[in-house]
């Protein structure tokens, strides 16, 4: 048994799987980071630091006529979603009960979801990561309002990537106002502006909740590096007469290599 | 076409995906047997410098079994369940089978939901 004390809770093997499956199908749609990032791992839940390659000089060492330099590691970070499940529904899911209600799991997928994408794009300077749109040196492209001129904002934006020397294909976060809005508008002679701006990226364009404005990325890889500890995991905490209290976990870090493999598109 | 002489059903009866596996299987047996040959030689001669040339051979020989036996890891999911298991552990290999149908007998799984890498995936 690990840490997650899965084998505690009043929860059946048939239970479990559909506690699993739900999460997993909520999750996948809304981790839009590690959609345009490089992955890593998982490494386990004991992995507790990103190596940088990086040192620092120590004044004063221990004896004269030493050189000592203390090394530099990005730690990782733990996000935890609490939820609860009713026994009641977990005892209809034994029973072949398909549509048990999972409405709390659902609720801390969003969450932990928006909250990786958040710390993958735009940074999370209490845990040391520095974001996609942090790290950019280029300077923001605004989008502007109308959805049909994206695709030239979009071309502009590779155009800053390209001089750069920084090669695709590329990839689009977009938050879910702007997807929406890319997938409904159609521009002049009819072309959608989704289907232009995948000529243009070459790459995904991903629904990213949780992302203000968008940033187009270098899909090449080398540039973006998201490392797992523990890989989104759903753990038990305790349970009482009416519900199982359980929770959504991961640890990771994120680090930009290529500060400039990103171009801020600001709304 | 020829086809290999370990093949046990006929060929057109066989997957592509079952042919492939059966290749790297084969492959991974040469190498292991290699391996093998190569260090009952070293114990054999007498010569110090054959026994340097034979030495260095086989461990080209157990590069080349590590290589295939990944691409099998990555073809058989259930192989690589087994070697995530079992690789680079230290207690007693019987204990971490011990270890390993007791976590199978409770039925909740490692918790983990598997999602790892989406890099280039729309939704």
């Amino acid at each position: 048994m690990n840490h997650l004390l899965r084998s505690h809770a009043p929860i059946t093997e048939s239970g479990w799987d559909q506690i699993d499956e739900e999460g997993r199908q909520r999750l996948v749609p809304a981790l839009a980071g590690r959609k345009l990032a490089d992955f890593s791992g998982p490494l386990g839940w004991q992995h507790s630091s990103t190596n940088l390659g990086r040192t620092t000089s120590i004044d004063g060492a221990p004896a004269e006529g030493l050189v000592a330099r203390q090394r530099r590691v990005l730690p990782l970070v733990e996000l935890r979603a609490d939820f609860t499940v009713s026994r009641d529904e977990v005892l209809d899911a034994d029973r072949g009960a398909l549509d048990i209600d999972l409405d709390a799991l659902d609720e801390a997928a969003r969450q932990i979801a928006m909250a990786e994408n958040v710390a993958v794009i735009h940074g999370w300077g209490e845990a040391g990561i520095v974001g996609m749109t942090e790290a950019s040196p280029h300077a923001p492209i605004s989008l502007g309002a109308d959805y049909a001129n994206y695709p030239s904002v979009v071309a502009r934006a590779v155009e800053v990537l390209l001089s750069a020397g920084i090669g695709g294909p590329y990839g689009l976060a977009l938050g879910p106002d702007g997807y929406t809005g890319v997938v409904e508008t159609t521009e002049h002679g009819g072309l959608v502006v989704f289907d232009h701006l995948r000529q243009i990226l070459g790459g995904p364009i991903v629904w990213s909740p949780g992302v203000r404005g968008a940033v187009v990325v270098s899909m090449r890889g080398g540039d973006f590096l998201f490392e797992s500890g523990e890989d989104l995991s759903i753990g038990y905490d305790h349970h009482d007469a009416d519900n199982v209290h359980l929770y959504l976990v991961e640890s990771f870090s994120f680090h930009v290599a290529s500060p400039d493999a990103a171009v801020v598109l600001s709304a | 076409m020829a086809q290999s002489a370990g093949l046990h059903e006929p060929g057109d009866q066989l997957s592509p995906q079952t042919i492939d596996r059966h290749r790297a299987i084969t492959s991974l047996q040469e190498e292991l047997e290699a391996i093998d040959w190569y260090d009952q030689r070293v114990d054999a001669t007498a010569d110090g410098e054959l026994a340097a040339v034979l030495a260095h051979n086989r461990d080209e020989e157990k590069e080349h079994a590590a290589m295939t036996l990944e691409w099998l890891r990555r073809h058989d999911p259930v192989l690589d369940e087994h070697l995530r298991t079992y690789l680079f552990t230290t207690e007693p290999v019987t204990e971490v089978e011990k270890e390993a149908e007791a976590g199978g007998e409770s039925g909740p799984g490692d918790g983990s939901l598997s999602i790892g890498s989406l890099k280039g995936e729309t939704l």
